[in-house]
């Protein structure tokens, strides 16, 4: 099992975002993509989710996401800013919707691992944004795949939350799973970093730009 | 196959809870019958004269009051990509939603439609063809609405350009719907068209589900 990235350059809006970048993960690894803010983490992890167009080759485990994306969206979970829940539905509606459509099961082994037991059974526009948070991520243990992409996973979790979740992250490394995650916390798991530098666009020079 | 049951029945959760907006084209679809005595004058001849037309535009325009909010929820709170991502076809994820939509608006439509077909004094053997043409006719302004949802998804007061979008696209079947209707009421034979009418949603049904995942894939990047 492993993710290859390679050569992947991207532009949104006209904007060169990310450029010839090249990273890849192996089972039970984590990749950490450092950079300050703007600078193209957001993007990176939609790119290789295959939710924004890029040119360049991105395989997990030998499929392509260019050549076969049904198949390459068999092995991917994201999980963004958004945390995709209905605030009309209880914590367990939701996600016992999406272990349904990603035809896994146990929606409250789920919720149990994240602490989310007794709430289960609330409306999940009573819940606090942190508890949001806890149920977004819930979604990645009823997905069952092998890579995860997290973007900010940490956000508006506390400190008991945070080592809940390394903990789980630490569960799924071992157990021969992947993650590429944005962060800006120092997450407690053995994991190599990758860090984004602005691109230099010669298009966002009007000088240049106008000499072509 | 568990995942489509499981949205059919989250949407149609949604659509029924506090907020859902269900009941909203149903009320909407009775107050504009009932305004239009008011404009054309109570005369039973007028009446029974513009009825079919008018039950028709009046289901055709509550249909059209809950459609912009059927990706654009999903599109707001980050679902819609999760959706992109599960193993289910987002052909079949698109249909399954316009159905959800037609189970929530249409139907509730056509049980009301025999009752506002009477305040209009619409003749009596017209009704079982009324019910008929709604029902063969409403899938179709579902699943044509649930392509121009898609089409508008992440702009900005898209509900606007949805309307103009798809309202062009309803002539048809607002023509052969009302016709069925209108002959039925004339006292002549109005199957041909009500098959006709079946053809057309056939169509549509078997369309724009692809149109949609299209038009939704190009939104998304």
């Amino acid at each position: 099992m492993s993710l290859a990235v390679s050569d992947l350059t991207c532009r949104r809006s006209g904007r060169l975002i990310l450029k010839d970048l090249a990273f890849g993960c192996a089972a039970g690894e984590a990749l950490l993509l450092k950079g300050p803010n703007g600078v193209g983490k957001s993007t990176c992890l939609r790119a290789v989710a295959g939710l924004v167009p890029s040119s360049g080759d991105i395989r997990c485990n030998g499929v392509s996401l260019g050549d076969d994306r049904d198949a390459y969206h068999q092995h991917i979970a994201y999980a963004g800013h958004l945390d995709a829940i209905k605030p009309q539905l209880s914590l367990r509606e939701n996600l016992a919707f999406w272990s349904d459509l990603f035809g896994g099961d146990g929606a409250d082994a789920a919720l149990e691992l994240f602490d989310l037991a007794d709430l289960a059974d609330r409306p999940a526009q009573t819940c606090s944004a942190g508890q949001k948070r806890r149920l977004g991520l819930a979604r990645l243990a009823v997905a069952r795949r092998n890579l995860w992409l997290l973007d900010e996973p940490t956000v508006s979790l506390d400190a008991r939350t945070v080592e809940r979740f390394t903990g789980v992250l630490k569960a799924h490394l071992e157990g021969g799973g992947m993650a590429v995650i944005a962060t800006h916390l120092d997450l407690a798991i053995p994991a190599t970093d990758f860090a984004l530098t602005p691109v230099q666009d010669i298009s966002d020079d009007p000088f240049l730009a106008g000499a072509f | 196959m568990a995942g489509l049951t499981s949205l059919l029945r989250r949407d149609l959760r949604l659509a029924t809870r506090s907020g859902g907006g269900a009941g909203q084209g149903l009320v909407f679809f009775f107050i504009l019958t009932l305004l239009v005595p008011f404009g054309v004058g109570p005369d039973p001849g007028t009446l029974a004269k513009v009825a079919p037309g008018t039950l028709w535009i009046g289901a055709l325009l509550a249909a059209l009051l809950s459609l912009d909010r059927l990706f654009q929820t999903d599109f707001e709170d980050g679902t819609l990509d999760v959706l992109v991502l599960s193993p289910v076809p987002l052909e079949v994820l698109t249909a399954t939603k316009a159905l959800a939509h037609w189970l929530t608006t249409g139907l509730p439509l056509i049980v009301l439609a025999p009752i506002l077909g009477i305040t209009l004094n619409l003749a009596p053997e017209a009704q079982v063809w009324l019910i008929a043409s709604l029902l063969i006719g409403t899938p179709g302004l579902s699943f044509l609405g649930m392509l121009g949802a898609a089409l508008t998804v992440g702009l900005k007061r898209g509900g606007l350009l949805l309307s103009v979008l798809v309202l062009p696209l309803y002539i048809p079947t607002l023509i052969l719907g009302a016709r069925t209707v209108v002959l039925a009421a004339e006292g002549q034979d109005p199957l041909s068209t009500l098959a006709l009418l079946a053809a057309l949603t056939l169509f549509i049904l078997a369309m724009t589900p692809f149109a949609a995942a299209a038009a939704l894939k190009v939104q998304l990047s």
